[in-house]
């Protein structure tokens, strides 16, 4: 009896020591967050609110609450449209189970904005493999949303959303740790914008075009892949670098390109990082100037469609406040994140000049200064 | 179309699925990790972290987002809009 008792706990412990060993929860923390956005005529400023907790040694719960106040007089907003404000609230909740080397997760995000409504549901599961080298995970979420107009109570139109998400990472040596994720992500309803409008050519017109109103295809799928790789150098700092490739059916196409370099001094820790976005490709319905009215189909002047590049340049700074811990707070950390954008537009040009004849106006371009100031207590 | 695109999506989804479940299975058997658990402190170290900050990186896929036409892939799960 006394053997069997003593081999049952012995597998008992063998099992403990195997969870114990196998996946981990996420830290418990708060981040309290104030990001600002400035360039191209509009400026989004707001709070967010981020808390994670474990409970039960199995589970974490967390909790976000994000808002963007935003003042726009963007291009289109003034070639076409009145400057306007308006504010967008989001809130998520997310729990975390482990169990062995599982982890499950589910979360819901509920956007709310004067036109836009938007609950998403997620689920995700992942897996740590081969001694803990490789983690393998799987998501899913469904967006419900609907888009509506101001001024405009009749307009409401759905919009359906949905994500399918493999991540892979994955020890490659005692210095080196890579990423890969694989995202596929399908739309049906009503996806264009509900204010923004095509030109088309219009003699009759004192400035030679006309506006009219955008129209989409109703569904769109899209796939990307990105592949991420992080290296330790030998005096204590890492390289980083990240490749990512898009497409979708409305025929875009689209790279992103990132390097970065990770450095702490004393309390410090120091980031910089370059990002290039090449959008080679754009929607083979946009047009920055349509022949006629109702020319095709499907019409759009968006210039997120179009070709264009991008460069973004960061430069993050975290100091250590609290060395050691401090009563609960086992840390704490002051966080500054500058980015410097530029967007230089290939086939959109810029409506702000007028008296030229349509089409030969200069190409618009603009730049972006974006900041996040955030502390951190883990506890 | 629609029926079309959502099948082409399920495919993808089902490949990754079949995937993970073999490198589940090949995972499930006995493996000598060629970098041993005392030999990933340097990983283990904050500077190499992939998401270091969680609430800072959903909100730069935002920004991107919102002004691209690509999206995904990026490790974070979005909500919303925002770019009416």
């Amino acid at each position: 009896m006394t053997q069997r008792i003593g081999i049952l706990l012995l597998i008992v412990v063998a099992a403990l020591v195997r969870s114990a060993v196998g996946g981990v929860l996420p830290e418990d923390r708060v981040d309290v967050l104030l990001h600002s956005f400035d360039g191209g005529g509009i400026t989004i400023q707001g709070p967010s609110l981020l808390v994670r907790k474990q409970f039960a040694q199995k589970f974490s719960v967390s909790a976000n609450y994000y808002i963007d106040k935003v003042q726009s007089a963007s291009i289109d907003v003034i070639t076409t449209a009145s400057p306007y404000t308006e504010e967008r609230k989001q809130w998520s909740v997310g729990l975390d189970y482990l169990h062995d080397r599982w982890m499950l997760n589910i979360g819901v995000i509920d956007s709310e904005e004067p036109d836009y409504s938007s609950k998403t549901f997620s689920f995700g599961v992942s897996q740590d493999l081969f001694g803990d080298l490789t983690t393998v995970s799987l998501g899913y979420s469904l967006g419900n949303n609907e888009v509506r107009r101001r001024g405009d109570p009749t307009f409401k139109e759905p919009m359906q959303t949905q994500s399918y998400r493999l991540g892979i990472s994955q020890i490659l040596t005692k210095n080196l740790l890579m990423g890969f994720s694989f995202e596929t992500i399908s739309d049906e309803g009503f996806l264009n914008n509900p204010y923004r409008q095509i030109r088309y050519v219009d003699p009759s017109s004192p400035q030679g075009y006309s506006y009219e109103r955008e129209v989409y295809p109703r569904t769109r799928t899209s796939d990307a892949a990105s592949l991420r790789l992080r290296y330790y150098l030998p005096w204590r700092a890492a390289i980083y670098g990240e490749y990512r490739t898009y497409s979708d059916t409305w025929q875009i196409k689209a790279s992103t390109y990132e390097i970065g370099y990770t450095h702490p001094h004393k309390g410090w820790l120091f980031d910089g990082m370059l990002r290039f976005y090449d959008q080679p490709h754009g929607a083979s319905f946009y047009s920055d100037l349509f022949p006629y009215s109702n020319s095709q189909n499907f019409m759009a002047r968006h210039k997120e469609l179009s070709i264009f590049q991008s460069q973004d340049i960061r430069l993050q700074a975290s100091y250590d406040i609290i060395k050691g811990g401090w009563k609960f707070l086992d840390k704490g950390t002051l966080n500054i994140v500058y980015d410097h954008m530029l967007f230089d537009y290939q086939n959109f040009r810029d409506l702000r000049i007028t008296g030229m004849t349509p089409g030969t106006e200069p190409l618009y371009n603009f730049d972006a200064d974006v900041l996040q100031v955030f502390v951190s207590f883990w506890f | 179309m629609w029926t079309n695109l959502r099948s082409r999506s399920l495919r993808v989804f089902g490949r990754s699925l079949l995937m993970a479940i073999a490198l589940g299975a090949v995972g499930a058997c006995h493996m000598e990790p060629w970098v041993k658990p005392y030999e990933r402190d340097r990983l283990a170290d904050p500077v190499m972290s992939f998401d270091r900050d969680p609430i800072s990186s959903v909100y730069t896929d935002h920004v991107h987002e919102v002004r691209e036409g690509s999206r995904g892939a990026t490790g974070s799960a979005g909500g919303g809009c925002g770019c009416n």
